[in-house]
C-alpha cells in the first residue's frame, strides 16, 4: 500500500479504524505499554521494559503522522502544516529532556504532578479541538450533529483532563513549596464540592441533547474549579495518595478520549495507568491505615501537635554521640536501617551510605527498612537510596523485613519517626492507630537520629520509642550526624 | 469500531493493567509512576489529528499545543525513567 493510499483511506474519515494496517500498529503499541510495565516487575528488566514503552509510544505516533498526514485542499500533502508538527514535538522534547535530565530525585513528586497537570490538560486541548472539528475525528454526521455516544465520551474527557489539570497544578504547588503543604478549608466546602460535582454531571448527560457551546464549556471551567476544590484541603502527609490519585485520572483521561477516536493503543494505556495509580493509591492508603474517603475529604495534619494541653511530661530518654553510635554499630552483626524523609531534607543519603560501606567493611550485616510512605511519593526512598549507590538488595519493604528486627543488634533511625511508633499498634486513641509500622522497638539497641527533642511527626504523636531502655537518642541534623559517625568508625584504626 | 467492541478491549485492559502492576516490585512504583505518565500522552495521537485537520483553525492550534504539552510529556517521562532505572544496581560481589 504506497503513501497515497495510506491518505486516501484515512481522509475517507470514520475515526482512526479504517485502514486495517493503522488498527494493526496501535494494538501493537498498546501491547508494548504492557510489556513496558511488565519489565517493572524487576530492576532487572525494568530498563528493556522502558524501551518496549519507547517503542510503543514511536510507532503509535508515526502511525498517526502516516494516516492523518496534513493535506492541503486537492488532497496533496501540507509540507507547513506538517513542519508545525514536526517542531511542535522538537519544542517538547528539548524542554522534556532537559527538565528530565536537571530535576534533583527529591523533587521527583513535583515533577511527576507537574507531568500528570500536561496529560490533564493536553486531554482538554484535544477534546476542545474534537468539539470544534467534529468531522476531522469522524465523530459526527454530515449536518455536524456529534453522535450521542461521542458526546458522552468527550464530556468525561474534558470533566476528567480539567480535573487532573487544575488538581496537579495545586499538588505541584504544595510539594514544590510554593503553597503551604497545610490544608486550606474552606467553610462549607463538602457542600460545594458535592454541588460541583453533580452540575458536572448533570450537564454532562444534559450535554447528549444539546451540544451549545455554553454547556461544553460550563463542564470545562466547572471541571477546572472541582479539580483546584478537591486538592487544596489536603494536607502534605497525604500527598503520595493524592499523586497517585492524580495518575490515575490522568489514565482515564486518556481513555475517554481514546472512546472518541476509537482507538486501541488509547484505551489501552488509559486502562494500564488508570488501574496503577489506582492501585497505587491504595498502597499508599493502606501504608498509612487511611481511608480513601477521609484522605479526599481532607483535613489530616491540620492539628499540629498534642490535645493534652499543658500537661506534657518530662520523660527521662538517653543522648549518644556520634562515637557512641560508631562503637555499638561496629561492634553489632546486623544493623537495619530505617530511614525516612527527613533523611532526604537533610541530603543524607550519600553520607548514611559512606557509613553502610564503613560498617560492611568491619564484617557488619547492614540492610535497609522502607516503609511504604517513607517518602514522598510511592516508591521514592528507593530511587533516592539508588541515587546514592545503595544496591538494591539490601533494600526491604516493610513486610519482607519486619520479622527481623527482633534479631538485629541496632536498628539505626534516621529522619524517620512516626512510622516506627508502637502507638500506631496499641493505643486506639492516636490518630495512627491500626497503621502498619516498623518495629524497630523489638532490636537489642535503637539509635535514634533526630534533630531535637521537641519535634513531632506529621501526625502530631509522641513516640514511646525515644523513651526505652534501649534506646539512644542521637540530637543533631541528619547529614552531620552520619558524617560524624563515618568520621569515627574510620577513626577507630582498623 | 463499534462501541460494544471497543468496550471490551478497555474492560480486558483494566484487567491486564490490575495483574501487572501488582506484579510490580515496590521498589520500583516512583518509575512507575514517570513510565506510566510518559505512556499516558499517548494521547498526543488526538493532539496530531486535530493539528493535521482541515477546516477549523481554532481547533489546529489547540491540536498543535497539545502535541507540545503530550511532547514534554513523552520525551520528559521515558528520559526521567531511563535516569532513576539506570540507578538500581545490585550488590558488587
Amino acid at each position: 500500500m504506497d503513501f497515497q493510499s495510506i491518505l486516501s483511506a484515512a481522509t475517507g474519515g470514520h475515526g482512526l479504524a479504517v485502514n486495517p494496517w493503522a488498527s494493526v500498529a496501535y494494538l501493537v503499541a498498546g501491547v508494548l505499554f504492557i510489556l513496558a510495565l511488565r519489565g517493572l516487575s524487576s530492576p532487572a528488566t525494568a530498563q528493556s521494559g522502558n524501551r518496549f514503552g519507547m517503542a510503543g509510544m514511536t510507532i503509535a505516533v508515526v502511525t498517526t503522522l502516516l494516516t492523518h498526514a496534513p493535506t492541503t485542499a486537492d488532497g496533496l500533502l501540507d509540507t507547513i502544516g506538517l513542519v508545525e508538527i514536526l517542531v511542535a514535538i522538537g519544542i517538547g522534547a528539548v524542554i522534556g529532556i532537559v527538565m528530565a535530565r536537571r530535576i534533583a530525585m527529591t523533587a521527583m513528586p513535583q515533577l511527576v504532578a507537574a507531568f500528570h497537570s500536561l496529560v490533564g490538560l493536553a486531554a482538554v486541548a484535544v477534546a476542545a479541538a474534537a468539539y470544534l472539528n467534529p468531522q476531522a475525528f469522524g465523530i459526527a454526521d454530515a449536518a455536524g450533529q456529534i453522535f450521542t455516544v461521542s458526546r458522552i465520551e468527550m464530556g468525561l474527557g474534558i470533566a476528567i483532563g480539567a480535573i487532573t489539570f487544575s488538581g496537579s497544578v495545586i499538588a505541584f504547588l504544595k510539594l514544590n513549596g510554593n503553597m503551604s503543604g497545610s490544608p486550606i478549608m474552606l467553610p462549607g466546602r463538602h457542600l460545594i464540592n458535592l454541588g460541583t460535582l453533580a452540575a458536572i454531571i448533570g450537564l454532562v448527560a444534559y450535554f447528549t441533547v444539546d451540544q451549545s457551546p455554553w454547556v461544553f464549556w460550563t463542564v470545562t471551567g466547572l471541571s477546572f474549579a472541582i479539580g483546584f476544590l478537591l486538592i487544596i484541603p489536603i494536607g502534605g502527609a497525604d500527598m503520595p495518595v493524592v499523586v497517585s490519585m492524580l495518575n490515575s485520572y490522568s489514565g482515564w483521561a486518556a481513555a475517554a478520549m481514546g472512546f472518541t477516536l476509537g482507538n486501541t493503543a488509547m484505551i489501552i494505556t488509559g486502562a494500564l495507568v488508570g488501574s496503577s495509580g489506582a492501585i497505587l493509591s491504595y498502597i499508599m492508603c493502606r501504608a498509612m491505615n487511611r481511608s480513601f474517603i477521609s484522605v479526599i475529604a481532607g483535613g489530616f495534619g491540620a492539628d499540629a501537635g498534642p490535645s493534652d494541653g499543658g500537661s506534657k511530661e518530662q520523660r527521662p530518654w538517653k543522648p549518644g554521640s556520634a562515637e557512641d553510635a560508631a562503637f555499638l554499630m561496629s561492634q553489632a552483626d546486623t544493623v537495619i536501617i530505617v530511614p525516612g524523609y527527613g533523611m532526604a531534607v537533610a541530603q543524607a543519603q550519600h553520607a548514611l551510605r559512606e557509613m553502610a560501606d564503613q560498617l560492611k567493611k568491619e564484617g557488619v550485616t547492614v540492610k535497609y527498612a522502607i516503609h511504604p510512605v517513607a517518602g514522598r511519593m510511592p516508591g521514592h526512598m528507593n530511587v533516592l537510596l539508588a541515587e546514592a549507590n545503595v544496591p538494591y538488595d539490601e533494600v526491604f519493604e516493610l513486610e519482607d523485613i519486619n520479622g527481623e528486627f527482633a534479631q538485629a543488634d541496632v536498628a539505626f533511625v534516621i529522619g524517620a519517626n512516626d512510622v516506627t511508633n508502637p502507638s500506631a499498634k496499641t493505643d486506639k486513641t492516636s490518630p495512627i492507630y491500626g497503621m502498619p509500622i516498623l518495629d524497630v522497638a523489638n532490636a537489642k539497641t535503637v539509635l535514634f537520629v533526630k534533630r531535637s527533642m521537641g519535634g513531632v511527626g506529621y501526625a502530631g504523636v509522641d513516640n514511646d520509642v525515644f523513651y526505652m531502655d534501649q534506646t539512644m537518642m542521637l540530637l543533631g541534623d541528619a547529614k552531620k550526624m552520619a558524617d560524624d559517625i563515618v568520621k569515627a568508625l574510620s577513626g577507630s584504626g582498623h | 469500531m463499534d462501541f460494544i467492541a471497543i468496550f471490551s478491549i478497555f474492560v480486558l485492559a483494566c484487567f491486564v493493567g490490575y495483574f501487572v502492576v501488582w506484579s510490580v516490585t515496590p521498589a520500583l512504583h516512583t518509575p512507575l509512576m514517570s513510565v506510566t505518565n510518559a505512556i499516558s500522552s499517548v494521547i498526543i495521537v488526538g493532539a496530531l489529528i486535530a493539528s493535521a485537520a482541515a477546516g477549523s483553525a481554532s481547533s489546529k492550534w489547540l491540536g498543535l499545543a497539545a502535541v507540545v504539552m503530550a511532547s514534554i510529556n513523552i520525551f520528559g517521562g521515558f528520559a526521567v525513567t531511563a535516569r532513576m532505572l539506570a540507578m538500581y544496581k545490585k550488590k558488587e560481589r
